[in-house]
């Protein structure tokens, strides 16, 4: 099971390195990164496989979520599935 | 492979343009709970419901948070209650308290199926339930009720029209205190759909299955922003936009609840394809039509922009779903949609505008507040107007009036959160229907009905 990490911001240093820790705390394995800048806001999509983390979903979200609010940036988890649905047919 | 602007679009979605999935409601059947002994009868149906049920908030919220797309309203709808009315005879208004109760111990938003068939005549039960839903709806917050007086199959049942104008005005009156709320869970259907997830005319058919999950999605703020990217294409880009909007929309309906589905080990039923506008800013069906070059909703070319929008919201969902049904399409209800409450104060949306319009999107004249002084027979006849533009276009049509008791010309509503508020719309109080309505007997079911 595969999860999209979703980081939007202004950008600073180390959000990836920030991220990254956090996700290896949880034993979430980082299979893609991507950053862009849109519209002047720091854009960063990582893809992390979430078979082997050492929490529920829901406590990985919680975590990120509390660093976004830390670092001030948006964080999203998200499930995937959402994406394929909406986006492939 | 994802896709990063899928994915960003994707988030910018959710978190600017209010896209959310507005409902899943799990549909129970009653059937098997009916017995002769009213007070044997509301326990059979708190037990079942509430067993049934149990589970529906939490795993809404568990779904919520996996894809981190909010559900705004976790509901049930129910068999008709005149049914089992119909076995267990009494006072309907205890199945009211204890749907109300069942509300409270699985926490659901709304529980809708106080609810009666009617549109060839009334059967045991049907009158007695009728004649009950305004002190029902007085006395409960979270049940709503609806009555089907008309269909393409059977035409109107014009005695049915004449109790409900009476039944909406009571309403209004017995919530006077509380903004005539009880009006505005109350909807007078022709040709209601029987898997409709959205309030306040959900119910669970009688050819539905034993208990199943319909999902109700949203999204007229993703649509208005898709459409600014396009300022000056023409119509047929519009289309196209909204349809391809719409297939990502529904597509997200169809993976909630085919996950709820799987959660609750109840089968899926079907997507509701639908507009479904909040009064938040940024989130009305109105703006989209204004957004289409329109300098306010209910001027001319409202009617074409609106069909042109229903249109595109059908075929773009159509092919996002595996099953659509419900009341799929566009909603325009006046209180909900912060465009069309503006329209309505400043007088450039009228309520014969709004029943044009109802011939092409997907429900009625819903949310409208009128005068308080408006007769029974005047709202009848509302209702009667509405049911033949639903009954001739085989399609169905609505009507949710509040008649603001005790208020002036110029003063508003509040009714908050999604119900919103709205000013009091003029109508033609001061000539009557009163004989037409008082005629009574039955329109009969118009050429469109035989199809066979």
């Amino acid at each position: 099971m595969k999860a999209v990490i979703t980081v939007i911001g202004h950008d600073t240093v180390g959000i990836l390195a920030k991220v990254s820790t956090r996700c290896a705390e949880y034993n979430a394995n980082i299979i893609e990164v991507t950053q862009s800048v849109m519209e002047d806001l720091f854009a960063m999509v990582m893809l992390v496989d979430i078979t082997k983390i050492s929490c529920e979903f829901t406590d990985l979200q919680s975590a990120l979520m509390d660093l976004g609010e830390q670092i001030g940036m948006k964080i999203h988890v998200m499930h995937e599935d959402i994406f394929n649905s909406m986006h492939h047919i | 492979m994802l896709n990063t602007k899928d994915i960003l679009e994707t988030v910018h979605m959710i978190d600017a343009e209010n896209l959310d999935i507005r409902t899943i409601t799990m549909g129970i059947s009653l059937l098997d709970c009916a017995d002769s002994d009213i007070d044997i009868s509301c326990r059979k149906v708190y037990d079942k419901v509430c067993r049934l049920a149990e589970r529906l908030v939490p795993v809404g919220c568990e779904i919520e948070k996996t894809y981190g797309i909010p559900i705004i309203n976790k509901r049930i709808s129910v068999t008709p209650i005149a049914l089992l009315t119909a076995v267990s005879g009494g006072n309907p208004v205890k199945y009211a308290q204890t749907l109300e109760k069942i509300s409270q111990t699985v926490g659901v938003n709304f529980i809708g199926g106080y609810s009666a068939l009617v549109h060839k005549g009334f059967s045991a039960g049907d009158r007695e339930l009728i004649e009950s839903i305004p002190e029902a709806l007085a006395c409960t917050s979270h049940v709503c009720s609806s009555v089907n007086i008309g269909s393409t199959k059977a035409g109107i049942n014009m005695d049915a029209v004449g109790m409900m104008g009476k039944v909406v005005r009571r309403a209004a009156e017995l919530t006077k205190d509380d903004n005539c709320i009880g009006a505005a869970k109350l909807v007078v259907f022709c040709n209601a759909p029987e898997d409709n997830p959205f309030m306040a005319g959900a119910f669970h058919g009688i050819g539905e299955p034993d208990c199943e999950i319909n999902v109700g999605v949203s999204g007229p703020g993703v649509v208005r922003h898709a459409l600014q990217k396009c300022p000056d294409g023409d119509l047929t880009e519009v289309a196209d936009i909204i349809k391809k909007t719409a297939f990502k929309i529904t597509r997200m309906g169809q993976l909630v609840g085919t996950a709820a589905s799987e959660k609750l080990g109840v089968p899926f039923g079907i997507v509701d394809l639908s507009l479904a506008p909040t009064p938040a800013v940024g989130d009305s069906v109105a703006h989209i039509l204004e957004e289409m070059g329109l300098e306010i909703c209910g001027t001319h070319g409202t009617t074409a922009a609106l069909a042109l929008l229903n249109d595109a919201v059908k075929k773009g969902g159509v092919m996002a779903s595996s099953h659509v049904g419900g009341l799929s399409g566009a909603f325009i209800p006046v209180s909900e949609d912060a465009g069309m409450i503006a329209a309505a104060r400043s007088k450039d949306l009228s309520i014969e505008k709004l029943e044009a319009m109802t011939a092409v999107c997907s429900v009625g004249l819903d949310m409208i507040i009128i005068p308080g002084d408006t007769p029974a027979s005047t709202i009848s006849a509302i209702i009667a107007d509405e049911a033949a533009i639903g009954m001739v276009n085989s399609k169905t049509t609505a009507v949710r009036v509040i008649p603001a008791i005790g208020k002036q010309p110029g003063e508003e509503l509040e009714f908050g959160g999604l119900l919103g508020s709205g000013p009091i719309m003029k109508l033609h109080n001061d000539r009557s229907s009163e004989k037409f309505i008082s005629r009574g007997g039955r329109i009969p079911a118009p050429m469109q009905a035989l199809k066979n």
